[in-house]
């Protein structure tokens, strides 16, 4: 039914690369004054630009850029097409500042920070492998207290907290949110915690929001995700919750940039959330079976990369894991001098030869930090199980060439 | 696990969080008074014409021709395309954030035709959440702080807190009446050439056009174009082009893109809307179109924002528009029919409006229509708020009539407010029972005492 559809991404972007260089204004003139505010200053490169393009072009397996290629659940599909079929056709119808950043840490918190002309203060979640030689947790990665409070000035204005974090897949624990709930009340800093893995946490840890905290409540903003609660990343619904005081503020920008967000995907994600309160904490609740599938598609890929040699960080909680590469490093030398970081070179070697794609973990540091850690890549195992058993071909394959050359 | 009692009572939501409540109602923020205040980019743009009056309009019983809000039908096609689109599993992930594939081919197909000259689909278009998203992008991408951008009144009135929130200037030119007030059409209503050049100065950097206009309902002539063509060649400045409405035009009125007149494709962003094209306001699709390097700062801006648009959404709509692409010539596609649906609707409307003694001016586009109120000589001296007097009048005309409409005065800089407030805007995209509905009251107007 799709086949008059447009290309698909792939298809579309191997048809540009193989006419590039056309350019529609080529001999047309510019404005001879600067055109770009300088607000966008050092904010242009974007990873994502970068590796889906590649994945798009290179990759068999895409276990790169984080979106399930699973199918979203049916209920929350079925109350789409509910919203839809459902006559109500009004429903298309009208929806020098410092910034805490922990590392690793998504992306896009930097240059969102510096759209906004604050600078971003970094501290590193350090690893303590543990002593047995077993395989680390994403628990084993952790503030230093002193560290973490040495970064709070007068200057401070937020923190930005991921938990579960993104990419390391860490939990952060009561203690540990503790400590910076402890900081942010002692120098009056809000928090701005993302939480859109919320559901996804594995076994039988807990979740804990940080504004429950003691003083919290008043200077948290937490973010949540349709997209990652119900496995719908295209739909792109995102909410903000917090104290009105906050709130307003909030909404104000907002009136004033997109105004409103697509009406039938906000409908169609109330109608999921119905059915989730409905069984909460019930067997059949999206957020119980998700997790519980997601948990044995992590021991399975954690299975997978450690029998090869790979070095996985077992998460407690998203869909993503950390891995170390190191045994592998034979076969993309070093490039002694290079401006890009190992990892990054390490991924794009891993995608164009062995089809298989993943994202460096030197995308989630700052320029400064980029080198910290270069032997790690990170893997979504939100896929199906043909996507998981065709990685795992993949890894098999390579180790073999790799003992029998 | 989400910190919560497990009762909860279906129809209200009330969750009852036992373990929740307890730190959060008592928690007390430190003994420091709470610094975290707006920061100044916000400062001044939290009032909303539309937070006041759709609240006001939200009475099921009132006749709301207020809000640009179609209440017709959207083409089933489009309906039925989104249904069958969510169903495919890849279309509900992530796509393309600078615009998914298959919509930005079918929009540089479209707009390759309309303009006559090519149009890279992946350097030359954003997809945007809107073209409120689209204006966004590019006021962030291109304004700097101390710029001055020139705004013509009466605006769609985001303009204004969107170039101050970029730390710019506006500057304000009034469309002016030609006839002394005595205004038929919206084809009276123009720019003084003169007054125009006096505004632009070494620090424009931009000037905001909107052509159909909200809310007059102007189709900007050849000539008219020309004159402001002229002015930011010589003055080296961008032209802003919110096109939303290009569609909704009129007998013997052609609409015409500034970005198609010689030397100004390189300095125009235009900007267009699913929300107008296919009457589904509600799915939140725009686009920006423009040279790549102009384009490429307002996908800096989008990346570092929002990043994305709906993948469904805009696979629906890449298949909405191959249908009617493959149509372009033919009277029936829909971006011919809407125009000529409206047109009936704006005749009517104009009609029922003179025949209750108010003045209306008809639009050569748009779906808007404003309306000189002044000739019912309705006595609001008494209503001793200081508001503008269109304001009063909708208020009462709300109250009185059952029947809304937006003051235009909302569309106006502080100076300028004098002169527009004996007009009030109707929205005339309405089914025809929202207008049947408004006939009865407007045929009932004057029976009643106001």
């Amino acid at each position: 039914m799709l086949r008059r559809a447009g290309p698909s991404l792939r298809h579309f972007l191997l048809e540009r690369n193989s006419s590039a260089g056309h350019s529609s204004c080529s001999r047309e003139a510019k404005m001879s004054r600067p055109v770009r505010a300088r607000r966008l200053e050092g904010i242009d490169k974007n990873i994502w630009v970068e590796f889906v393009n590649l994945a798009a072009t290179y990759s068999k397996v895409n276990l790169g850029q984080g979106f399930p290629d699973f199918p979203a659940p049916d209920f929350l599909t079925e109350a789409l097409t509910r919203a839809l079929g459902g006559g109500n056709h009004m429903l298309h119808q009208y929806t020098r500042a410092f910034v805490i950043i922990i590392e690793p840490f998504f992306d896009c918190y930097e240059p969102m920070v510096k759209m906004a002309g604050g600078t971003p203060v970094f501290v590193p979640l350090r690893p303590n492998p543990p002593k047995d030689g077993k395989l680390m947790s994403s628990a084993d990665w952790q503030l230093d207290p002193a560290e973490l409070a040495s970064k709070f000035s007068e200057r401070t204005k937020a923190i930005v907290l991921n938990s579960p974090n993104n990419p390391l897949g860490k939990v952060f624990s009561r203690e540990e949110l503790g400590l910076i709930a402890e900081l942010c009340v002692k120098h009056d800093v809000l928090c701005i915690s993302d939480e859109v893995y919320e559901w996804l946490v594995y076994d039988g840890k807990q979740h804990i929001r940080i504004a429950s905290l003691q003083g919290m409540w008043d200077r948290t903003v937490i973010i949540g995700s349709a997209g990652k609660t119900f496995s719908a990343t295209g739909w792109k619904v995102g909410w903000a919750v917090g104290p009105d005081r906050l709130l307003q503020h909030l909404r104000t920008v907002h009136q004033n940039s997109v105004y409103h967000c697509a009406t039938i995907a906000q409908e169609a994600v109330a109608q999921g959330f119905q059915r989730e309160l409905m069984l909460y904490g019930k067997p059949e609740s999206y957020f119980v079976q998700l997790p519980k599938e997601l948990q044995q598609k992590r021991d399975w890929l954690v299975q997978s990369l450690d029998g090869v040699g790979m070095k996985p960080i077992i998460p407690e909680g998203t869909y993503f894991l950390v891995a170390d590469i190191s045994p592998f490093k034979s076969d993309v030398p070093d490039v002694p001098n290079s401006d890009e970081p190992y990892d990054s070179r390490f991924a794009k070697w891993m995608v164009k030869n062995k089809g298989l794609a993943a994202i460096p973990l030197s995308a989630f540091y700052s320029e400064a930090h980029k080198n910290n850690y270069t032997n790690f890549i990170r893997f979504c195992f939100a896929k199906e199980e043909a996507t998981l058993k065709a990685a795992s071909d993949i890894l098999q394959k390579w180790k073999q060439k790799k003992t029998s050359s | 696990m989400f910190l919560a009692s497990r009762n909860f009572c279906c129809c209200g939501f009330k969750l009852r969080t036992d373990l929740l409540s307890r730190s959060i109602k008592h928690s007390t923020s430190a003994t420091m008074p709470f610094r975290h205040k707006n920061t100044r980019r916000i400062e001044g743009l939290d009032s909303n014409v539309w937070v006041e009056f759709t609240k006001v309009a939200a009475d099921p019983s009132i006749v709301n021709l207020g809000q640009g809000l179609p209440d017709i039908s959207p083409p089933s096609y489009v309906k039925e395309e989104l249904a069958k689109v969510a169903a495919v599993d890849r279309l509900n992930q992530y796509t393309r954030g600078f615009g998914h594939p298959s919509l930005v081919k079918a929009l540089s197909q479209v707009y390759e035709k309309v303009c006559g000259r090519k149009i890279d689909p992946l350097t030359d278009i954003l997809v945007t959440v809107g073209a409120y998203g689209s204006l966004f992008s590019t006021i962030q991408a291109l304004i700097e702080e101390g710029d001055e951008v020139i705004i013509i009144e009466p605006f769609y009135d985001c303009y204004e807190p969107m170039v101050k929130m970029a730390g710019a200037k506006p500057v304000f030119i009034p469309l002016r009446c030609k006839n002394n007030g005595n205004s038929a059409s919206s084809a009276d209503w123009v720019l003084d050439p003169a007054e125009l050049a006096n505004k632009f100065n070494s620090k424009t950097k931009a000037i905001i056009l909107n052509t159909p206009h909200n809310p007059i309902g102007k189709v900007f002539t050849l000539e008219e174009l020309q004159v402001i063509a002229d002015l930011c060649i010589k003055h080296d400045t961008l032209c802003i082009s919110d096109e939303v409405y290009e569609w909704l035009v009129y007998k013997g009125n052609k609409h015409i893109k500034i970005a198609t007149l010689p030397g100004m494709w390189e300095r125009t962003v235009t900007i267009g809307s699913a929300g107008k094209t296919y009457s589904v306001t509600g799915w939140k699709l725009g686009w920006s179109i423009g040279p790549e390097y102009l384009i490429k700062h307002l996908q800096v801006v989008h990346q570092n924002t929002l990043y994305t648009c709906p993948t469904p959404l805009q696979e629906a709509l890449a298949q909405a528009f191959w249908v009617d692409y493959k149509r372009m010539d033919d009277p029936d596609c829909y971006f011919y029919s809407l125009s000529r649906e409206l047109e009936s609707k704006r005749d009517r409307m104009a009609q029922l409006l003179k025949e209750a003694g108010l003045k209306p001016v008809i639009p050569d586009g748009g779906y808007f229509m404003i309306v000189d109120v002044s000739t019912l000589n309705v006595d609001l001296s008494d209503v001793d708020e200081k508001q503008p007097y269109d304001y009063k009048f909708v208020k009462w005309m709300i109250a009185s009539k059952k029947l809304s409409a937006i003051p235009l005065s909302a569309f106006c800089g502080l100076e300028t407010k004098k002169q527009f407030e004996k007009y009030i805007r109707f929205c005339f995209i309405k089914k025809d029972s929202t207008l049947d509905a408004a006939e009865v009251i407007l045929k009932n107007w004057n029976k009643q005492t106001g």
